[in-house]
């Protein structure tokens, strides 16, 4: 069955983007980037379990220019989906499904996420430099 | 010969929705002090060496708290990926190829990041 021969549904650039969607759809992308992130965690550890060579590996590719990046990115979209996991699991209870809530628990998660993000990376670049 | 309601019967869930729901919440739930503990040691770790990655492994809580981080992670990632299969990829043979991937990979890391986490801590590397 060819998919284009049948009518469909509106699809996602029909919609005017809002925060719920661009919200729903950053939780997934972060839980997917979060799991990619997981493998560098087994790795550190295995790394860390096989001696000093293998962990220099992971010190030099972390300390690099893409590792810190990519360490950014994988904090940043950890503290997103924590916050954002918390929020879904008030609605699973039934609360603050309303749209006002949803709004405001959605920039909540937003400002969250910011300012976890940066007191993580003011932590580690402090005591980085100390 | 089967009545309407005979025919309908057992066709709506797959019987196994609620245990996929249930425990991606059970995961969530361990996952949130688990990780906010992770990162602040992480944080306390930076500019660590080698020795003092270790010292920290081999000690009872952080050992503890690393299996059951990689356990939850792991058990949750497979969880969340199969759900993102199922919506995107329509394919029967394709979706169940990734699945199993994904279980089997997810098995694997979470056993691979275990066992480091034993191996430091009981001193063999």
């Amino acid at each position: 069955m060819r998919p284009a021969d049948r009518p469909l549904s509106p699809h996602l650039q029909i919609y005017r983007w809002q925060l719920t969607s661009v919200l729903s759809i950053l939780h997934r992308a972060t839980g997917i980037a979060l799991s990619a992130g997981a493998i560098l965690l087994v790795w550190w550890l295995v790394a860390a379990a096989s001696g000093p060579d293998a962990y220099e590996g992971v010190e030099d590719f972390l300390g690099s220019w893409l590792g810190l990046l990519l360490l950014f990115g994988w904090s940043a979209s950890l503290f997103y989906h924590l916050c954002n996991g918390i929020r879904h699991l008030v609605w699973d209870t039934g609360h603050a499904l309303d749209l006002k809530s949803v709004y405001v628990g959605g920039w909540v998660v937003v400002g969250a996420t910011g300012v976890l993000t940066l007191i993580a990376w003011v932590a580690g670049i402090s005591r980085w430099v100390s | 010969m089967r009545s309407p309601l005979g025919r309908a019967i057992g066709l709506g869930s797959a019987k196994e929705g609620v245990e996929h729901w249930w425990m991606q919440r059970i995961t969530a739930v361990a996952l949130v002090p688990l990780t906010l503990w992770f990162v602040i040691a992480i944080i306390g770790l930076v500019g660590a060496d080698l020795e003092t990655m270790q010292n920290w492994v081999s000690r009872p809580l952080p050992a503890i708290l690393l299996v059951l981080l990689l356990i939850a992670i792991f058990y949750h990632v497979s969880l969340g990926l199969q759900v993102v299969v199922e919506d995107y990829v329509h394919a029967e043979l394709a979706k169940l190829g990734l699945i199993t991937a994904i279980r089997l990979l997810c098995f694997a890391f979470a056993v691979a990041g275990i066992f480091a986490v034993l191996s430091i801590a009981v001193g063999t590397s």
